[in-house]
């Protein structure tokens, strides 16, 4: 046992030197699940549901408006969370897809958000969702805008939820993420003050196909994790607060190179 | 569990092949081959009983097997495992996780027309020797590589 | 029906490289469900793998294959256009089979 652990901490070291490293053990396993995704099956159920008559509507979700005029799906993922004139308000890709899905479709957002996470009995319509219009952006930059006044205030938020300390543990976002070559056992923390970390990070997940959940996951179910790990109260869906974070996330992106969904353990 | 009738397989047999084959189970009808799942051997709980349903007696080591796997896996549920083979007339390759509950995770029948090669991903419940049984000829090689299996960290 | 598989094949020289990704929960039946209820096991248990109709692969898998399972291999003597073909079938005796065309390489 002490030799195990004296082990996983030499190692541990290696780790904190960079990943993508030859040294480092745990880049084969992450190279070879990223080269086959099992995300890429979301996006393909996802283009299916998208352009699918559905709802008591019996409506297709090609005149939902992402950003880029009704239906443009290419580009939409890159320009996220922004300003809606139609509902006056900053909006996450989340949030419009349920404007959508109620709106065009028809449907109760007490459905949409009772099955917006999936388990391992149950597919999330979302999941596909959200996986099919991130990989319309691949090859893209992070663009997202900071023009309006809702879209600054927005932002102004979330940088301040991001640092302020709550709860139990007294706990920010920048507890974790604001140093270098942090990790929690084995899970690299990625600096959320560097940009260069943040275009990695952001373009590449989320969503994302996550190994222990065994399905994609969003930036709702992230955050909403994230809040769960800090003992926080549930972190609500499509909320001000989420919105607000994934502004000030997502703007800090800017720049990264776009290649949904990604791998995560 | 249902025992599986699967396809046929047309092989172009050898002695060697045939003693082998039917220690394996498999079953002769003219030509081709039909075989059952092995449930004997993906119900055993040691690897030693495993080994033994795929008619491996005489295990050899070699050094002309690779496993391509990671050293230390963020998550035992995903664990990809790569296994190429070298050996000459390679037949078949099987996949073990030897401290798994049921360390058989796989046989992959190869005919003339797949290289030696074989691409998945397995469960492991813990940190454990992975081994590859390659069939070629009638004869049984091995390799093994450990794997560490981890908790992970924030979720 | 089950969902389809997202099927890869790309030729390297004469040699196709092909990469399957499968959804399939790939059940244990060690599993409690929501309700407390153990989940039956249900997992694939073949797959077959053809090149112009002739069989080049014939797999049996386990429950410890991972869910949403991936199966790679290299087929030799392969060109542009030809027919590669996969079906797995589960204990329960569902099946499902797709097929693509080898890609040349890009």
């Amino acid at each position: 046992m002490l030799k195990l652990r004296g082990g996983i901490a030499a190692i541990a070291f290696i780790c904190l030197s960079g990943s993508g490293h030859a040294a480092d053990p745990l880049a084969v396993g992450r190279q070879m699940l990223a080269e086959d995704n099992p995300g890429d099956l979301w996006v393909l159920r996802g283009e299916k549901l998208f352009y699918e008559k559905r709802g008591p509507k019996q409506a297709s979700l090609e005149k939902c408006d992402l950003g880029l005029g009704p239906g443009k799906v290419e580009g939409a993922f890159a320009q996220l969370p922004r300003y809606f004139a139609d509902t006056d308000k900053v909006q996450d890709l989340e949030s419009r897809l349920l404007t959508c899905m109620i709106g065009l479709q028809g449907f109760k957002r007490e459905d949409v958000i009772k099955t917006r996470f999936s388990d391992l009995d149950r597919d999330s319509d979302m999941e596909a969702l959200v996986s099919f219009i991130g990989s319309r952006s691949n090859g893209l930059k992070m663009n997202v805008p900071l023009s309006h006044q809702k879209e600054k205030e927005m932002f102004k938020a979330g940088e301040y939820l991001f640092h302020r300390r709550n709860g139990p543990l007294d706990f920010s976002c920048a507890t974790c993420h604001s140093e270098d070559g942090k990790r929690i056992r084995l899970q690299d923390l990625p600096n959320m003050s560097d940009p260069r970390q943040m275009q990695a990070v952001v373009a590449t997940a989320w969503p994302a196909y996550r190994g222990t959940q065994s399905t994609v996951r969003t930036m709702q179910h992230r955050l909403y994790d994230c809040n769960w790990q800090m003992r926080l109260p549930d972190l609500g869906y499509v909320s001000d607060m989420s919105i607000a974070l994934t502004s000030y996330l997502n703007y800090s992106g800017n720049g990264g190179v776009i290649q949904l969904p990604g791998v995560r353990r | 569990m249902d025992v599986l009738r699967r396809s046929f397989l047309k092989l172009t047999a050898g002695a060697g092949v045939l003693t082998a084959a039917a220690a394996a189970g498999l079953v002769k009808s003219g030509q081709t081959w039909a075989a059952t799942w092995n449930k004997s051997g993906f119900e055993s709980k040691a690897a030693a009983d495993a080994l033994k349903s795929l008619g491996a007696s005489n295990l050899i080591d070699s050094k002309d097997i690779a496993i391509t796997a990671p050293d230390i896996a963020e998550n035992g549920a995903v664990v990809p495992v790569a296994v190429t083979s070298k050996i000459p007339n390679t037949q078949s390759i099987s996949i073990l996780a030897e401290k798994n509950p049921f360390p058989l995770a796989a046989t992959f029948d190869l005919s003339g027309g797949s290289e030696s090669y074989v691409s998945t991903r397995i469960k492991m419940g813990q940190t454990s020797n992975v081994r590859a049984v390659i069939r070629a000829d009638g004869k049984f090689y091995t390799a093994v590589k450990e794997v560490k299996v981890t908790i992970g960290g924030c979720g | 029906m089950a969902e389809p598989m997202k099927i890869r094949a790309t030729l390297q020289g004469d040699v196709a490289d092909v990469r399957i990704l499968m959804l399939h929960p790939m059940e244990t039946g060690q599993r409690k469900d929501a309700k407390g209820e153990i989940v039956p096991v249900h997992f694939i248990q073949s797959v077959v793998v053809t090149h112009n109709g002739k069989t080049v692969l014939d797999a049996q898998w386990s429950q410890a294959i991972s869910r949403n399972p991936f199966l790679g291999l290299r087929v030799k003597g392969a060109k542009a256009g030809d027919k590669m073909s996969v079906t797995w079938t589960d204990n329960k005796g569902d099946k499902r089979t797709d097929e693509v065309a080898v890609a040349a390489a890009s």
